[in-house]
């Protein structure tokens, strides 16, 4: 009896490595082909600058979807992001141009102030709609999506928000364009929320409570876990990372329409899923949602630089890479 | 019925040495089994006798590893998955099979529906469905739908659905569970009409009373094995009961040792109720290991479940050492030093895609944070320890849950639950599925606990298990507790008859 259960504990041994390690490992080693491909393509894509650029210009979705990668290791899924993105924003220019606050310094204080409450209240909104309402969160966030992008629309009567105080411009532009010991300031960003989102998920009481919640909520129930107060706080993280991405936003473009962030719901859940966290819950990979926001920018990047595919398909290509990860992602639970 | 007429029908479906075994776990042995035409058979015994498996293989949802079966005189090899019905052969599950948004005859008529010209004849399915709930003496609507039905219609509409299959062999199991008296006298009044035509019944209930009102006769199993089977008329609720249990007591379990009768009462529930519960009143005292026994179904779960501030209840009270505990509330319940272990490990105990120390230290998170942090030193700590004091038996450490045997995964549990440092431990079945090594390890486990002053509710479907562990003994029924069992008193007879309905207690 004790033979035979240690050869079982032997051969489970081998297969456990091989289902962990090979999920944790193939985000980045796509990124490595995508590299080696990418350099294949263009011999500029390899450059220092051309890598810094694209890390830039995907810091949006990564920091969208590192707050995605609490959402869906719970086990829900919130598709309001990029309209949240796009309702934020306008509630913080229409705030920065009302002049309540004289000071422009004062004023772009209180206006950060502002968004990171506003983004946080959108994703407790999406909490307790799902939670205490008790609806399923992909209708739950639909509706807010709606909701959101609505009230954007309504607040730009159809037009763009356009941030008017050049001095305030002024203060705000190094925000996305400045840099940081030499490293731009939304790399730095990504990276400093990256970490403090592993650092909550991976080393604290409440991540442990997601990453059980989103596995099985009736064990998390039973182990005295408030299941409910667990999800919420995920959708309000959510918004937190949606209001840290407007704050980069803000300052590059100066203005919003009723068109920011569409799709951009569809590249977060990408990112995550790409970075192997499980749709279904339960397992959460921050560095490699990371790693799946910068995939699918190099993605782009590459068919800009290269002359064979339109980079009008990008779109689809997006479209394509989630279920192409899916199935991935499945192929390697199989095998276990 | 009539003993002479007993043994006059010819053999509809007979089942010679039937084995069956489930992952190497042998579950029956050698079982005989006949049923005859025009009679209504009882098939008893414990939970986990076997009866479920021996239903399952008559009625071809399972296939047997060995014996043959034979219906009509000829060998058979029924066909799986519910197709036995083409053969005459129905079973009517506990659970109902009915869509809810169908009407009687659309249930009636359901995958073999009756067509002119390619369009359902809705006529001829509705008077159909007519004559046989006529012939039933039943008087719902052919149109009404399921949803509108009560349990004992559905019930109804459920045997007519066997009818019309020109059922010549009905498997019911539990049928009476979910009924009223009235319901019941219905329900046997239309089964006694059939079985006078010729139907043959297999009635599979834990209600001796019943068992005894209905059946022509009874085979009894126990523990996989075929005991007895005799013409109802001869035996008595005793002696079937006595032929269920009746056997040794084994020495796997540790001396019980006695709480002072003037020792603290740590846990007393007052007339709990939830929906299905009933006033509910217990007491358990310091270091005393209180058993709760009865079927299953029985409401032991929903009773336990209540306490723990898992399921909100409907009125009652719960006090822990004289403080009151707010209902559908587990952190207080919890905080007080109450800790519920449930029987569905894999289900609610463990994350089974998670490792060993995640899950240990799943409802203990708060004794390894240190400013927020995590600490893993603390949490490794923790693990060691646990697999040392619970015998946790892995070569790999970092094993998911999932790979572990189920003795280990019932240690991890019972570890996990013991983190929190309760000093009331409700143990839901505690040795459901593991081997018997095991068995007698978490025994001792929960006889230690008890030395240690902690006081422990061990609620049990295996009758020696609560025998040789409790003190006392509750014993629940249809959601009510119907006895309370002492020193002698405890004993399989005793228990099964106040669980079977055949005593109960006094009011108290």
């Amino acid at each position: 009896m004790s033979v035979n259960e240690e050869s079982i504990q032997s051969t489970s041994h081998r297969r456990t490595w091989r289902d962990v390690d090979l999920r944790a490992v193939a985000p980045f080693a796509a990124l490595a082909l995508l590299l080696i491909v990418g350099a294949i393509v263009n011999p500029n894509f390899i450059g220092l600058n051309n890598l810094a650029n694209v890390a830039t210009r995907c810091a949006f979705i990564a920091i969208i979807a590192v707050g995605a990668t609490f959402v869906i290791s719970a086990g829900d899924l919130d598709l309001s992001v990029g309209s949240m993105v796009a309702f934020v924003a306008s509630l913080m220019i229409l705030f920065m141009n009302s002049g309540v606050i004289a000071d422009p310094t004062l004023m772009l204080t209180a206006a950060v102030v502002f968004a990171v409450a506003a983004g946080a209240a959108c994703g407790l909104a999406n909490g307790l709609i799902t939670t205490v309402g008790r609806i399923e969160p992909f209708i739950a966030t639909l509706g807010t999506m709606g909701i959101y992008r609505g009230l954007t629309t309504w607040l730009s009567q159809g037009g763009a928000i356009t941030l008017r105080e050049p001095e305030i411009q002024e203060l705000y532009r190094p925000a996305y364009f400045g840099s940081i010991l030499g490293v731009p300031v939304p790399i730095a960003i990504i990276l400093a929320v990256t970490a403090v989102a592993a650092f909550i998920l991976y080393r604290t009481r409440y991540g442990r409570h997601v990453v059980a919640v989103g596995s099985n909520s009736d064990v998390a129930r039973y182990s005295g876990i408030a299941v409910n107060r667990v999800r919420t706080i995920a959708f309000v993280i959510q918004g937190l990372c949606v209001a840290v991405a407007v704050l980069l936003y803000v300052p590059r473009l100066g203005s919003t329409s009723a068109t920011t962030g569409i799709l951009w719901e569809l590249q977060a859940i990408t990112a995550v899923v790409v970075g192997g966290t499980a749709l279904k819950g339960g397992a959460g990979r921050v560095w490699g949602t990371i790693c799946g926001a910068f995939i699918l920018e190099l993605v782009g990047n590459i068919m800009l630089l290269s002359n064979f595919i339109s980079e009008y398909l990008i779109g689809a290509m997006q479209g394509a890479i989630i279920i192409i990860a899916m199935l991935v992602q499945r192929s390697l639970v199989r095998k276990s | 019925m009539n003993p002479e007429m007993v043994g006059t029908g010819s053999v509809v479906l007979e089942a010679r040495r039937i084995s069956k075994s489930f992952s190497g776990v042998q579950v029956l042995f050698s079982v005989n089994f006949e049923l005859r035409a025009g009679e209504i058979h009882a098939l008893m015994g414990e939970n986990g006798a076997g009866k479920s498996t021996l239903v399952k293989i008559l009625s071809g949802f399972e296939q047997p590893s060995s014996g043959e079966i034979l219906l009509g005189g000829k060998p058979v090899m029924l066909p799986p998955n519910g197709a036995a019905e083409a053969l005459g052969i129905v079973i009517i599950h506990q659970e109902f099979n009915l869509a809810e948004h169908l009407t009687v005859a659309e249930s009636l008529f359901l995958g073999r529906e009756v067509t002119r010209f390619g369009v359902l004849d809705r006529k001829y399915m509705r008077a159909e469905t007519r004559r046989v709930l006529d012939l039933l003496g039943c008087r719902v609507d052919a149109n009404a739908l399921i949803s509108s039905l009560s349990i004992a219609e559905k019930q109804m509409v459920e045997i007519a659905k066997a009818i019309s299959r020109d059922a010549r062999v009905v498997f019911m199991d539990e049928p009476t569970a979910v009924l009223s008296r009235e319901e019941t006298n219905f329900l046997f009044r239309q089964v006694r009409k059939l079985r006078d035509q010729g139907t043959s019944f297999v009635f599979v209930s834990h209600k001796l009373d019943e068992v005894i009102e209905l059946t022509d006769r009874v085979t009894v199993l126990r523990d996989g094995q075929w005991v007895k089977t005799s013409p109802t008329a001869i035996l008595d609720g005793e002696s079937i009961a006595q032929l269920m249990v009746g056997r040794e007591m084994s020495s796997l379990y540790p001396a019980k040792t006695e709480p002072d009768v003037d020792e603290e009462i740590v846990l007393r529930v007052d007339s709990l109720s939830t929906d299905y519960v009933k006033d509910a009143s217990f007491e358990v005292r310091k270091g005393e290991i209180l058993g709760f026994s009865g079927m299953i179904g029985s409401g032991r779960t929903e009773l336990m479940e209540a306490v723990a501030g898992l399921r909100s209840r409907l009125s009652g009270d719960v006090t822990i050492r004289g403080e009151a505990v707010p209902s559908g509330d587990v952190h207080a319940a919890n905080r007080r030093g109450l800790a519920y272990m449930t029987k569905d490990r894999k289900a609610k105990g463990l994350l089974l895609n998670s490792g060993m120390t995640a899950n240990l230290t799943l409802q203990s998170l708060d004794q390894h944070t240190r400013l927020g942090y995590l600490d893993p030193t603390s949490e490794a700590a923790a693990l060691e320890k646990a697999r040392r004091r619970f015998d946790i038996r892995v070569r790999d450490g970092d094993v998911v849950a999932r790979r572990m045997s189920g003795g280990n995964q019932q240690k991890l549990l019972l570890a996990k639950v013991m983190e929190t440092e309760p000093e009331i431990i409700i143990i839901d079945e505690p040795t459901r599925g593991i081997d018997v090594g095991t068995k007698q390890q978490i025994y001792h486990f929960i006889s230690a606990l008890a030395r240690d002053g902690r006081s422990i509710i061990v609620v049990s479907s295996e009758m020696p298990e609560v025998i040789g562990l409790c003190t006392r003994v509750a014993v629940m029924r249809e959601g009510r507790i119907v006895g309370m069992l002492e020193g002698d008193e405890i004993s399989e007879q005793e228990i099964m008859r106040y669980a079977a309905g055949l005593k109960r207690m006094a009011a108290a």
